[in-house]
């Protein structure tokens, strides 16, 4: 299996785009959609959602209102993801969290409220209506553009002849030389206009964002809002882990201890009277020892892997991929280590990611991948088995959500059924000064 | 025969030097830190060194890699390391120069004395001393691969005490069998898995060994 194998669809760069003229005209449809749906669905959508709202007194707007700015929504998300596809140009959703909401007319009624203190709403409606103009203007540039210049190249200089007409610079035209520069006028138009058409789209799309990204205070309302869930999340999660090491604690180590120095005592005791019975208890006291001591090493293991504070993220990684009965293929090009927390997050979140393919995918063989870039730690994790992961059902993958939200980590997961999965995690971090072991191949 | 001894907690110092005192070995110079251990082990050039991973001053694996450097420098230099967990990858590297000499236990077996000691002997003549943690993990790497599951149950578990190290001997005496029937399995198992037969006990721990890294 190789890495491009791996590499899913929305991973891939975008296959190699087609046959030339029709990537030079694509601006022009484009605009022509924008135009178009600028007249077409933004000014019914503008009226329909004004409307609505102005009803909201006589009730007929409460139902009106959630149904409108869902279908007003619908399209500016259309419209960002345009800008985000066609320019580039990322518009990050605005919009408040959803809360949940009874499904009665208190209900309804909160919904409204929810939509109509929300900024988003009426920046969103401000876009409609200045879209309108700004869309139509802009939408049919690129088009026009070409139109004109095949109108100079084509129609223009023949017209002149006919009747009273001019292009360009030159009006009217007037004899054969004016005829031939308004050719070459329009030759010369002809590719300005195609190479601007993509500019021009990418002035519309800066023009949504400008309305229909996310304000300053808007950001900050979800960075405040993200942050509180994933605090809440560390905290419980901590909470639960040390009520785990609790309980291992008193009912493995300590338990085992306790019964290992009872052994001894009586072993003790014995000593002179029942030399044999003592030595059975010896025998025990040692296998408790044992026992007590496996327990200890396993609950250690999963507090933080000692290979971890020996080797760090790259020898902790092939440690555990050497462990595995899958064969892993590990690529590791850190020129750093990040520091200790997130290098434990980063540990346990490929670890999850690895158990859930032994345990889950059938696969034959894995591979691990990470690297630093742009200021963040990306792990990929992936394997050729029957895919079908599920990022919303598996506890597991919420588990890693969880883990790497606490440092503002993301997860992304692609797996068709029949396969291969990738999962591909994201923590931002720096790395501190170079490594001190040279890495060793790959297990 | 000569011992260094590297172990930083004095608790756990004290009972190998006591130990191994009461096993005839002369315990030559016991250190409790890295730097110390490799200078150690290349003045003494010990019959055996036994040696904790984890030393001061980094509290990493100082004392797997002193182990390893001092092999470099002393090719052959039979190095027995315990720890407090086993790792596949330490392993790798102890036994990468495919010379023996090389033992990789958990500190748990230290308290099976007899099976310990007998350890100590076997990486000091040249052999080889894997925990059976390791082997286990080594083995269900390879469980689903054609070759080993040819193997019957009891050739399976005669491959290994064999990765492990033991001798025939000490396999026959494990499992209760004559070791001519243990000869019989390894046989057995060398055809299996397309290995040259060998008489010599310790390159043919190391073949298996190398069979079961690969």
């Amino acid at each position: 299996m190789t890495d491009a194998d791996l590499r899913t669809p929305s991973l891939r760069l975008p296959a190699g785009s087609g046959p030339w003229l029709r990537s030079r005209l694509r601006p022009s449809y484009r605009g022509l959609l924008i135009a178009f749906s600028s007249q077409l669905l933004a000014i019914p959508l503008f009226v329909v959602g004004v409307l609505s709202i102005a009803y909201m007194g006589l009730g007929i707007g409460i139902a009106a209102v959630p149904l409108v700015m869902s279908g007003v929504r619908a399209y500016a998300e259309l419209q960002r993801r345009c800008a985000r596809e066609w320019s580039g140009v990322d518009i990050p959703s605005p919009y408040r969290p959803q809360p949940e909401f009874a499904r009665d007319l208190i209900g309804l009624w909160r919904r409204c409220r929810w939509l109509l203190t929300d900024p988003a709403t009426w920046r969103d409606l401000l876009w409609l209506l200045l879209n309108a103009p700004v869309g139509l203007a802009l939408g049919l540039l690129p088009a026009g553009l070409l139109v004109y210049a095949l109108e100079g190249v084509l129609v223009a200089p023949w017209l002149g002849h006919v009747t009273w007409y001019g292009y360009g610079a030159i009006w009217p035209i007037d004899g054969l030389l004016d005829s031939v520069l308004v050719i070459v006028q329009g030759a010369i138009l002809l590719p300005l206009g195609l190479a601007a058409g993509p500019w021009i789209i990418k002035g519309h799309a800066l023009f949504t964002r400008w309305l229909l990204g996310p304000t300053r205070k808007a950001q900050l309302a979800v960075r405040v809002h993200r942050l509180t869930e994933t605090r809440s999340d560390a905290v419980d999660a901590s909470a639960a882990e040390l009520r785990r090491i609790e309980r291992d604690l008193h009912d493995g180590a300590q338990a085992r201890l306790a019964a290992l120095g009872m052994s001894l005592g009586m072993a003790e005791d014995l000593l002179k009277t029942d030399p044999e019975a003592a030595q059975q208890l010896l025998f025990e006291a040692r296998k408790a020892s044992g026992q007590a001591l496996a327990e200890l090493r396993d609950l250690v293991r999963g507090i933080h892997p000692p290979v971890l504070v020996e080797r760090g993220l790259d020898g902790a990684v092939r440690a555990l991929a050497l462990s595995l009965p899958v064969p892993v293929d590990v690529t590791i090009e850190l020129p750093g280590r990040p520091q200790a927390p997130v290098e434990s997050a980063a540990y346990f979140a490929i670890a999850e990611a690895l158990a859930n393919v032994v345990k889950h995918s059938e696969a034959a063989r894995a591979l691990v991948q990470l690297h630093h870039a742009k200021g963040r730690l990306v792990m990929l994790v992936g394997d050729d088995g029957i895919g079908g992961a599920d990022p919303g059902g598996g506890s597991g993958l919420r588990g890693i959500e969880r883990r790497l939200g606490a440092f503002d980590g993301t997860i992304a997961v692609t797996s068709p059924p029949g396969g291969p999965t990738a999962v591909t995690m994201e923590l931002p971090c720096e790395l501190s000064s170079p490594k001190i072991w040279p890495s060793s191949e790959t297990g | 025969m000569r011992v260094v001894i590297a172990e930083d907690l004095a608790l756990l110092r004290d009972g190998l030097i006591r130990l191994l005192t009461a096993y005839e070995f002369e315990v030559v110079e016991a250190v409790d830190n890295g730097p110390s251990l490799l200078r150690a082990l290349t003045t003494h050039k010990p019959d055996v060194a036994v040696v904790d991973v984890r030393l001061p001053p980094t509290f990493t694996d100082e004392g797997l890699q002193a182990a390893l450097e001092a092999r470099k420098r002393v090719p052959g230099l039979p190095v027995l390391v315990l720890s407090q967990h086993v790792e596949q990858l330490y392993a790798r590297e102890l036994l990468s120069d495919s010379r023996g000499g090389v033992g990789y236990l958990l500190k748990d077996r230290v308290m099976d004395v007899g099976q310990f000691v007998e350890a100590v002997r076997r990486v000091a003549g040249g052999g080889t001393a894997l925990d059976p943690d390791v082997v286990s993990q080594l083995l269900a790497r390879h469980a689903r691969e054609e070759p080993l599951q040819a193997l019957t149950p009891r050739e399976r578990e005669v491959l290994g005490l064999m990765a492990e190290g033991r001798s025939n001997a000490a396999i026959a005496g494990k499992l209760f069998i004559t070791e001519k029937a243990i000869s019989k399995h390894t046989n057995n198992i060398f055809g299996k898995l397309g290995l040259p037969p060998s008489e010599d006990d310790n390159r043919r721990v190391l073949a298996v060994i190398a069979y079961l890294n690969a």
